[in-house]
């Protein structure tokens, strides 16, 4: 295939999967931003999303599309259910101490894990996309569905863009992240606040989970990677920058693919990774740091 | 601050250090084997202890640093032909190289963002070991000849297979690391380093160049570091790039939250710790990682500090 | 207790010892380590003495439960299992019955490592067998071979035969990388195609093949059009096809791990009905249905199978009753669960080191640990393992020096979605020059 093309085909792909990072970054951008913990826990999250969608379609059987409705809204409940659990029981009692939360979030990775192995098993399953068609550009095949991911995405980031400047929750995370003591000076419910953060951390990661797993498949084992990728998002756009989070995601899922056009594909993911240590050393805060953390 | 402690700061590591010490003739073989086996990681987590408990240097790349240890002295033994001893200090040598040339670039950067570029670099150096498999052998890895793990004394031949000399040599390498965590916490550069962590523009404008403490900080922590992977590859004979990976940057983090942030017996009982978890948890259940997972989540609720953080505070309260 | 963190900076009193343990901690401390070296005491035997006429012979399991490897794991313990119910009923091991001990690795060469002690020190097993991925083999090798324990590895990884490892690993149930890919290789260039590109993990199980296969094609005249190597936590691969030149004639993959599925669906969207023909080795496929979704594109490519995973694809009586004791249908899925499909190609090798263990034990007099040496030689010099129950997948040629047994392997063609087994290879094709000599090895 001519250059060009396998240019595009790397531009198509990383913006593909810069959608589904950027939305599973957010997540642990708003919990990283507004609660200033860091959750370990947060690729199973995703992962759970994964496996939820599964399990939606083996119940409903052979309807993809009212399959993947219905585990759009099912996944991000129960995960966000879990989230609000694991805070009530766990965060709330350690006072969010930012190493006991680290060792915390460790054990309940390790948790969901192993419940997951138990229950789903260890083998990968595949989920059926909720439509499929097949765009044929003239150098190659492309799969609708994984450009429908990037629409659903790109609406996700703008809904919850417009939940965080227009609602009265929003505004109560932003007072949060911003000062925590003058904002429960003002007679926010802080506690409250950080509890809504974790589900819709985790609710947002499990969307991206059943977004992705046509695409992938679900496989217990598969938050690992994601939570790796959206915490190197997160830091490198700069803690407490959404709009950060996003470019990083961007840049970040973009690039790799193109790399890998040029280099080997060992080589090009550590230059990328190199690229990304490059970033934070020049600008220490990231890219759209406002504060030092 | 209460004056027993200051009197008598060698009396805790020497009880410690006699019972280990002891304890290799009481233990079923078994157990002495674990210990040995706790003892070497142990020293990595010392290391990583003195970067996050003392200077407060969260990193997430110390697999690395374990990573350079373990290839140097692996590949120098198994390719080159170093004696055992040369191996072991080569070892250590690499991750002491390693931790220096990272800290010169990473250490620009604080936090969050220290956290991520050592994670990046931790995944570059995987990377890199994996990309070399024509010499490293990548994920599979190599084995270390037994002909070639002895020691020579003149005419005397001892074998690190030896179970007695394996737990000796670890625990003098262990307890050369405990007690350099003691000396150092004691010394005029730990209480800098401690300053540091707690306020460090403070101590910058006290005059200490910050960045030097920094870089030494970490680049103690890579050379023990560095010789627990040395140690393990001569002493287990097995060298693989599963030890780049992430989990060995995660699994001393928490050995030292376990045990203790910044105390000097908190790594020592943090690896014991999760040893021991891991195998009670598979002799009563086949996914063992989930009683490991409830009994991490209980200990944070119950000993925020770390074990021997959270017991040094209830005696501090008692007492007082 | 803690106070307010909210500011995440560790905050710690002037107060705080950061240094050295109070007393009472270190008394706490001390008094921990003693109860648990005296609890350790109290566990330290497990083991029965070998004495009467109907002691078991106990046989230690390292099994992938938990990690990467957990999918076969599981069917590795099942066969395991059935193998063992099956020996007993059949009068065990020259008259003893088989304890199986059974230890979770979870897929780590550091853990298997120490799983390895505990059989050795605390359980006090006889031998120890059951490991797949290569890197917890050779983590866990080292510390068998010094506690001269007889290590009987179900891996197909060529680490055993290489010579690299030490006289007590024993790979005697399953065939190895390097024949499987080289009897491959005359079929490939004669019925396929002599342009070959190949896609394969950028791991020790992938260069294998790389190497293996390379040398083997380009000796029949082969050419290997472009090397494909991905990287382990690769999960896009349309990238990759693009590299491929299209002049290529056959693609030969070989990828392994949950992404398997989204290869194949990306290599079909990517390729579309212009394609190249296909040749896979089914352990990109193990535990998964041939049916899934999305692996509609494989439809007339070709796998390599050990065992075929349909039953029609090896219709001897043997191989029906070995199916039927481990559980698996007509179309190489649990029979309690059709959709729980079995890794065939993998898990016999279980049950046929189980039996060559039984032959050794029984042919070389073993009665307790100091016979190893013994049964290790008589070990070495057999030479053929019959087709039959006791190997259900074929007979085996074992070569002594190197500790590995050679065997045949099948080639299969996917058909209306189950797999067809279109040509079966002969020993012969797969044998190798041996590398090393363990014979020569002291004890």
């Amino acid at each position: 295939m001519s250059f060009g093309a396998q240019l595009f085909l790397a531009v198509l792909e990383g913006t593909v999967s810069a959608s589904v990072l950027a939305v599973t970054a957010l997540g642990l951008s708003l919990v990283f931003g507004v609660m200033r913990v860091v959750n370990v826990a947060h690729g199973e999250f995703f992962m759970l999303g994964a496996v939820i969608a599964w399990s939606v379609a083996f119940t409903v059987g052979d309807m993809p599309l009212v399959s993947f409705l219905i585990a759009l809204i099912v996944g991000p409940l129960v995960v966000g259910g879990i989230a609000v659990a694991v805070d009530w029981l766990i965060l709330k009692r350690i006072d969010y101490n930012p190493e006991g939360t680290i060792v915390a979030t460790i054990g309940l990775l390790y948790i969901i894990q192993q419940a997951t192995l138990i229950l789903y098993g260890p083998e990968a399953r595949a989920v059926e996309p909720p439509f499929y068609f097949l765009i044929q550009f003239p150098w190659f095949g492309y799969s609708g569905y994984k450009l429908i991911v990037v629409g659903i995405s790109l609406m996700l980031l703008l809904g919850t863009w417009y939940g965080l400047t227009r609602t009265r929750l929003g505004l109560y995370m932003r007072a949060t992240q911003y000062d925590r003591e003058i904002a429960q000076a003002f007679g926010i419910p802080v506690r409250r606040v950080y509890a809504a953060v974790f589900a819709l951390g985790g609710g947002l990661a499990a969307i991206a989970g059943v977004l992705v797993v046509p695409i992938q498949q679900a496989h217990y084992l598969m938050g690992h990677n994601p939570l790796l990728m959206s915490f190197i998002v997160v830091i490198v756009g700069g803690l407490g920058s959404l709009r950060g989070t996003l470019l990083a995601a961007f840049v970040i899922g973009i690039s790799d693919g193109v790399i890998s056009v040029f280099f080997t594909p060992t080589l090009a993911k550590i230059v990328a990774t190199l690229l990304v240590s490059l970033v934070l050393v020049v600008r220490p805060a990231g890219l759209f740091g406002e504060k030092e953390p | 601050m209460t004056g027993r402690k200051q009197d008598r700061p060698w009396r805790t590591p020497m009880i410690v250090l006699v019972l280990l010490l002891a304890a290799q003739f009481v233990l079923p073989a078994y157990h002495h084997g674990n210990l040995t086996r706790i003892m070497v990681f142990a020293v990595f987590a010392i290391g990583y202890n003195l970067a996050f408990g003392y200077a407060g240097l969260l990193s997430l790349g110390h697999a690395m640093f374990f990573a350079a240890g373990l290839y140097g002295a692996g590949m120098s033994a198994h390719f080159l032909g170093f004696s055992m001893p040369l191996a072991f200090l080569f070892g250590g040598l690499c991750g002491l190289v390693l931790a220096l040339a990272v800290g010169l670039v990473a250490l620009r950067t604080r936090g969050v963002s220290f956290m991520i570029v050592t994670l990046m670099f931790s995944q570059a150096i995987f990377l890199t070991i994996l990309y070399f498999n024509e010499f490293t052998r990548g994920d599979e890895g190599f084995v270390l000849a037994q002909e070639i793990r002895q020691l020579r004394f003149g005419e005397t031949v001892l074998s690190l297979t030896d179970p007695t000399l394996r737990y000796n040599l670890a625990l003098g390498l262990f307890a050369a690391s405990y007690l350099l965590g003691v000396a150092l916490l004691r010394s005029p550069i730990g209480r800098v380093l401690v300053a540091l962590r707690e306020n460090e523009s403070r101590v910058q404008m006290l005059g200490y160049n910050t960045f030097g403490y920094r870089l030494l900080a970490l680049s103690i922590s890579g050379a023990l570091s560095g010789l627990s992977g040395a140690a393990y590859a001569l002493l287990f004979a097995y060298v693989g790039a599963t030890f780049a990976a992430t989990q060995y940057s995660i699994y001393p983090l928490l050995w030292v939250l376990l045990g203790g942030v910044g105390t000097a017996l908190g790594p020592l009982i943090g690896t014991g710790l999760m040893f021991y978890l891991v195998d009670f948890a598979s002799e009563i259940t086949s996914s063992y990682l989930i009683v490991v997972g409830v009994v991490l989540v209980l200990l944070v609720i119950v000993f925020p500090k770390g074990v021997i953080g959270t017991l040094q505070e209830k005696w501090r309260g008692l007492r007082s | 207790m803690t106070g307010k963190s909210d500011d995440h900076r560790k905050v710690r009193k002037v107060g705080d010892s950061a240094f050295g343990v109070s007393r009472r901690a270190a008394i706490k401390g001390a008094g921990a380590l003693a109860g648990v070296a005296a609890a350790a005491s109290l566990t330290g035997f497990t083991a029965r003495a070998h004495s009467g006429s109907d002691a078991p012979i106990r046989i230690g399991f390292q099994v992938h439960r938990t990690g990467i490897g957990a999918a076969y794991g599981r069917w590795y313990e099942r066969t395991s299992r059935a193998a063992v119910d099956y020996i007993n009923e059949t009068g065990g091991i020259g008259g003893h019955p088989i304890e199986l001990v059974i230890e979770d690795d979870g897929t780590d060469p550091k853990r298997g490592a120490e799983v390895v002690e505990k059989f050795a020190t605390q359980h006090k097993v006889d031998f120890v067998f059951g490991t797949l991925f290569s890197h917890v083999v050779i983590g866990s090798a080292p510390r068998a071979g010094e506690l001269k324990m007889p290590y009987f590895v179900v891996s197909e990884g060529h680490h055993v035969a290489s010579g690299k490892l030490n006289r007590y690993v024993f790979q005697p149930g399953i065939t190895d990388v390097r024949q499987q890919v080289i009897s491959m290789a005359p079929w490939i260039t004669s019925n396929l195609g002599k342009k070959i590109a190949m896609i394969f993990p950028d791991f020790a199980f992938g260069h294998d093949h790389r190497d293996f296969f390379s040398a083997a094609a380009g000796s029949l005249g082969g050419e290997i059009t472009t090397l494909l190597p991905i990287p382990p936590t690769e999960s896009s691969f349309t990238k990759y096809f693009a590299k491929i030149p299209s002049s290529t004639e056959v693609i030969y993959h070989v990828m392994v791990g949950p992404a398997v599925l989204t290869f194949v669906k990306e290599m079909g969207e990517f390729f579309g009905n212009n394609r190249p023909e296909l040749f896979g080795f089914i352990d990109s496929l193990e535990a998964v249905d041939i049916a899934s979704p999305g692996l509609d594109y494989l439809e007339g490519s070709y796998f390599w199978e050990a065992m075929p995973r349909y039953a029609d694809g090896l219709p001897t009586a043997a191989a029906a009753f070995y199916r039927d004791k481990v559980g698996v249908d007509a179309n190489g899925a649990s029979m309690s669960d059709s959709k729980d499909v079995a890794t065939f190609s993998h898990m016999f090798g279980c049950w046929e080191t189980l039996y060559v263990i039984k032959a050794a034990v029984e042919q070389s007099g073993y009665r307790s640990g100091k016979d190893k040496v013994a049964l290790i030689e008589t070990l070495e010099n057999m030479k053929w393992f019959n087709e039959g129950i006791a190997h259900p997948q074929g007979g085996k040629q074992f070569v002594g020096q190197i500790h590995q047994s050679f065997g045949r392997q099948f080639i299969s063609k996917v058909e209306n979605k189950r797999l067809k087994v279109v040509h079966t290879t002969t020993i012969e094709d797969g044998l190798y020059e041996p590398e090393a000599d363990y014979t020569k090895q002291a004890l």
